[in-house]
């Protein structure tokens, strides 16, 4: 019954009385459990596991690119669960270009979350860093100096 | 009546069976305690379980055939066993791909020939980036390239035009123009084999596109008319002919 405001005990135990007065009532076997068997054999019926067919959409000679291009991803797809080699899937953004933008993303997110104080001695710390090789350390660490340390003024 | 001893599965690999054949499995595939002992002894069981394709049913202690053909054999993964087949008739199966006529416009449903005993039905949210406002563009008469959601003997056929991620990998409506014609099962399975020669070879003359559909039906396109054409001659008769008659008739194709 919908009754709001129960605790989970009493809910459990309203629960279990009515299992136990519906189980009294309901027939069952008395006929012990029928262990089964694991069978090591499936049934199947559609050729597609068996013969290992490949996709169905074909383009030849550049009639159609994109079916082109799903060729490709679909036979390397099913060769892939074969052979277990590394992935050399071209990204569309090199792993050294992904580790620039992380960095400098962390930097601006971080400037979101600093105070007013913080924020006005970052932009005249940023001034004055025009051509800085270390771009990581500078570009992460402001966010800290501005709180805790003298910054040093460009040489 | 006595019942036929069963031959055992291995040595008819590739071999003509018939329907009521009883195939014995290897020791290791037996459920039984002996089968169990067995195991033991012979070392290397193998590793996952066996496949029993088309054409075979399980029943007690093997396998039982039941359409005639060559029985083959695959021995990756844990083995498959099935029978190679020849039929012109298509029975839906889940996960086939298969290309349907779309015949009627049932409210939201399209109903769609796939050469079946029954008409399938497909929903216009089957398709990828379809919503309630934004419905497909299917009208009567258009081809569509699915798969089998629910085909079995009991319901009417259900196709999709998404896989199970919800992208539409390549099915979905087939464009205008080309030429559909249909061929028997058997040549479809044989061009759709991995390294296909027919298919290498016929992708050497001139570019065109090709769509292969499990219940026989291909879809061809090419530049011209007259190229279509050629290809479809080629595929229809490929399948009665043998390596060196198809080679050269491409040949004489090519030269000219």
């Amino acid at each position: 019954f919908m009754q709001r405001g129960l605790d989970s005990q009493t809910k459990k135990q309203l629960e279990e009385e009515e299992k136990k007065i519906i189980s009294e009532e309901h027939w069952y076997l008395d006929v012990p459990d029928l262990k089964e068997k694991e069978s090591c054999i499936i049934e199947e019926r559609s050729f597609l596991p068996c013969e290992d067919l490949v996709y169905g959409r074909m383009s030849f000679k550049g009639f159609n690119p994109e079916v082109e291009k799903l060729m490709i991803q679909m036979n390397s797809k099913c060769k892939e669960e074969e052979i277990e080699d590394d992935d050399k899937m071209e990204a569309d953004v090199s792993d050294e270009e992904m580790a620039r933008r992380y960095e400098t993303l962390v930097g601006t997110i971080g400037k979101k979350f600093l105070r007013k104080r913080d924020q006005r001695v970052l932009k005249d710390d940023d001034e004055d860093e025009d051509d800085e090789v270390e771009e990581g350390n500078s570009n992460t660490r402001p966010s800290k100096r501005a709180k805790k340390m003298f910054l040093k003024p460009q040489d | 009546m006595a019942a036929e001893r069963g031959r055992a599965a291995e040595a008819l690999v590739g071999q003509v069976v018939l329907p009521g054949d009883l195939l014995l499995l290897p020791a290791h595939y037996d459920e039984d305690a002996e089968g169990e002992r067995l195991r033991l002894s012979t070392g290397a069981a193998p590793q996952g379980r066996l496949l029993c394709g088309p054409g075979l049913r399980r029943s007690g202690a093997g396998l039982l055939v039941t359409k005639c053909g060559l029985l083959r054999h695959r021995p990756g993964g844990g083995g498959a066993f099935w029978v190679d087949s020849q039929q012109k008739r298509y029975v839906p199966v889940k996960g086939d791909h298969v290309i349907g006529i779309v015949t009627a416009k049932a409210g939201d449903v399209f109903r769609l020939d796939v050469g079946g005993s029954e008409p399938a039905s497909l929903s216009y949210l089957a398709f990828e980036g379809a919503t309630k406002r934004n419905r497909p563009n299917v009208q009567v008469g258009d081809l569509i390239y699915g798969q089998f959601l629910v085909a079995n003997k009991d319901m009417e056929p259900e196709m999709v035009c998404i896989d199970s991620s919800g992208r539409s990998s390549g099915m979905g409506i087939i464009g205008q123009d080309g030429f559909l014609f249909k061929v028997s099962l058997g040549l479809i399975r044989k061009l759709l084999a991995p390294k296909c020669e027919i298919i290498q070879e016929l992708s050497q003359l001139y570019p065109f596109e090709l769509v292969l559909g499990m219940n026989g039906r291909i879809w061809v396109k090419a530049k011209t008319v007259q190229q279509t054409l050629i290809i479809v001659n080629i595929l229809e008769a490929c399948e009665y002919m043998t390596a060196e008659q198809r080679k050269q008739a491409l040949a004489k194709l090519s030269g000219t």
